[in-house]
Formats: structure tokens, sequence, C-alpha cells
């Protein structure tokens, strides 16, 4: 298809993508989902996890969290408060976060009000790891 | 007549003070850069923000989220007040403090009791003595980020939903230029949605995942979090301009200063000059008589 996504990714810092793309997948609050040109108007909160778009046949993989997504007219927005490139990962942190929110988790109670917060940056800490992976295998 | 020696000295300290606002004037105007960059960069989520907001606001139920619904009985109120943390940027925070204060005695007699967030030090020490402070962060300014900010909105959330108060109030310094700032109030919860500006144009069918109330019932307190760190931003902003324009006119004024006093300190030179002169004259005079 001819049509491209005219794709903006903005986090409270900075704008971080203006892109023309082919493809966008995203993590949905209810699942995974992907946009192609064309798409009807659709909002969707998104969960941490893997933002994918395709560029003239090039993957790119970021790593965000908690947003939301929205397109209509072929326009994509993504409101995120985080959004790292694969290449902005830094590994090393990313896996001694990981230790840390395993290590909180197993002391806390499920009960506890940090237990979600220490979930959460557990779900980060894996996300990063992914999607900075897939930066080495390229 | 002040002696030569104690006029000298007044020139070197006013000199010394005037390398001291110079250097803080050189300061506040690099990290004013920064700090502009800064607002302009959080600005597109901001607006953004409020758009789907508008959006989604426009034909859902009020009492789908207890951030939007508006209680009846409304008579505790809180107000935060954002100020900077450092002194030394003029009229920065004196103004602020002063229409906090206003807000307080005007509004006294629509609710039975006033609470105060003071964020940052100045409007803390300022409240403090007036009316009593319920909650302070100070010196969360100069290492701003978005976590910050996400959990002081957290906080304010928390009292709402435990009532601690019905309405939350937010007075700050707006970023208008480096030159000017304007105290501003807004209403931060209930959230008053803001008006789509073309929701008559064509209310257009949209997907929503999971469903619209949900969504905006998770959209809302994020709302509340720009707006804290928006608030914040242009805080820093504001402080680092006002206190550029401070310094730099407390500089002339120290500059002026130094002119007039070198001025005095020359005429008492020459006036003790010519004072030696006649002594000797006339002492020779009466010699040679």
């Amino acid at each position: 298809m001819a049509e491209k996504l005219k794709l903006e990714l903005v986090t409270p810092y900075k704008k971080v993508l203006s892109e023309e793309v082919d493809e966008i997948s995203a993590t949905g609050k209810l699942g995974e989902f992907g946009v192609l040109p064309g798409h009807a108007p659709f909002l969707s909160s998104l969960k941490i996890g893997e933002f994918c778009y395709k560029q003239d046949g090039v993957l790119h993989s970021m790593a965000v969290s908690w947003g939301y997504f929205e397109v209509e007219d072929d326009k994509a927005t993504v409101l995120v408060q985080t959004a790292e490139r694969a290449d902005e990962i830094d590994l090393e942190r990313a896996k001694a976060a990981l230790g840390r929110a395993e290590d909180m988790l197993k002391k806390l109670d499920p009960e506890d009000k940090q237990f979600k917060i220490y979930e959460a940056a557990l779900d980060r800490a894996i996300i990063r790891m992914q999607v900075a992976g897939k930066a080495v295998r390229k | 007549m002040p002696s030569l020696k104690s006029i000298k000295k007044r020139i070197g300290s006013v000199k010394n003070t005037r390398q001291i606002t110079k250097a803080m004037k050189m300061v506040s105007a690099a990290k004013l850069r920064r700090a502009q960059e800064n607002v302009v960069a959080a600005r597109p989520y901001a607006i953004k923000m409020s758009e789907v907001l508008g959006r989604l606001s426009g034909n859902v139920p009020s009492d789908c989220s207890p951030l939007i619904q508006r209680r009846e009985d409304s008579n505790k109120a809180l107000l935060v007040v954002v100020s900077s943390d450092r002194g030394l940027c003029g009229g920065f925070n004196a103004n602020l403090c002063k229409a906090a204060d206003r807000f307080v005695k005007e509004r006294k007699d629509d609710f039975s009791e006033i609470k105060i967030m003071a964020l940052g030090k100045k409007g803390n020490d300022f409240m403090k003595r007036r009316h009593g402070v319920w909650k302070s962060h100070a010196n969360i300014l100069s290492t701003l980020n978005y976590q910050t900010a996400a959990l002081i909105a957290q906080e304010i959330i928390d009292g709402y939903l435990e009532e601690e108060y019905d309405e939350v109030h937010i007075v700050y310094n707006e970023f208008l230029s480096v030159m000017s700032q304007e105290v501003t109030f807004a209403q931060l919860l209930p959230v008053t949605p803001p008006a789509s500006e073309n929701e008559e144009v064509e209310p257009r069918e949209y997907i929503y995942e999971p469903d619209q109330a949900e969504l905006l019932a998770e959209l809302l307190p994020k709302h509340i979090e720009v707006q804290i760190f928006k608030t914040l931003l242009e805080t820093v902003a504001g402080d680092h301009g006002a206190r550029m324009t401070a310094m730099d006119s407390a500089s002339k004024n120290a500059s002026e200063m130094i002119g007039k006093l070198t001025l005095i300190y020359n005429r008492a030179r020459q006036a003790a000059i010519t004072k030696e002169l006649m002594e000797i004259i006339s002492g020779a005079e009466s010699v040679k008589g």
C-alpha cells in the first residue's frame, strides 16, 4: 500500500518521533494490536511493553511505559511516559533493576502498596531487556 | 564628610556585590535556557493529553470517575502553592504568596476549611506563618523530573478520594516570557474537561479499548500529573527568568552607585590636596614675611 501512517510519539520530556511509517504494533491494555494505514479511528491505553513500527521495511522497536495510543485519519499519536529506543537502553542497568525488583517482590506482601510499584518496575526491566536483546541480534 | 579611606572601602564592597549579582545573573541565564527548552518540550504532551481528554469526556456520564464528579456539598478545599526554593528573584515569590494569601482570605466564607500544600520552600515559609501548611515538598525543583510530579499528583488524588478536601486549586507563576511571569489560579479537581473546539463538526465513531469510561478513569490521574509537572516546569523557568531580571537591575544599581561614590571620593581627594597646598603656601609666606 502506498499510503503511510504519520506517527508522532511524545513523552513529557520531548517529542521522540515524528515520522512516516508503514505499520505499527503495540501492546494495549487488552492485548497486542497492529495498525496499518486506513485504520478506523481508534483509541487505546498502552501497557508497559514493546512498541514497534516498520519504516521502509526496517522494524524499529522501543520500550515504552504507560501511555495511550490514538489513530485517526492515518495520523497516529502516542503519548507515553517514557520511550527508549533499543540502542538507548542500558542493559546493565535494566538487569540491576530486575534483580532489585525481584528481591523486593520476594520480601513484600502482595497486599502492600509498594508491591505494585515494584511489579511495574519488574515489567519495565523485563521489557527493556527484551527490546535491547533485539538490538543486539541485529 | 566621610574619610577617604571609608569611601574607598565602600566602593570596594559595592564592587564585590556587583560581581556576585553579575555571576548570579549569568548562572540564571544559562539555566533559564535549559528550563525554557523543557517547558517547550513538555507542551505537546500536555496539549495532546487535553485534546484526548476533551474528546473522551464529551459523552460520558459524569459519575464514571470520582475525579470528574462535582461534589454537591463542597466545603473543604486544598490550595496548592507552587513557589521556588530560593529568594533573590525579585517579586517572584512575594507576588505569588500574596495572591495565595488573598485567595485564602476571600474564599474563607465558601469553605469551612482551606488546607494548604506548599511546593517549594518560599511558599512553605510564608504560608506556615499565616495559615499553617498541611503538607509540603521543598527542594524538588533543582532536580525536577516526571516521577516527582507523579508522586505529588498521587498524593493530591489520594487525599481527594479520602475526602480530605472536595476541591483542589493550584496557584503558580505562569511563564509568559523571560521578563514576565503571571500569577495564575487553576482548578485541578474535580477536573473540568477542556471543551474540544470542533466538537460540533463531526462526532466521530471511535473504537475504544477498553471502553470509554474505563479509559477516562485511567486518563484523569495522568492528566493531573501532567498539570503538576507543567506548573513545576513553568515555576523553574519563571524562577530563573525573574532572578535574571532582578540580578540584572541589581548589577546596574551597583554600577551606578560605584560611579557616584567614585565622584565623591575624587572630590574629597581634590579637597584634601587643595587644603594641603594652602597650608604649605601659607606656611612659606609666613616664613618669608
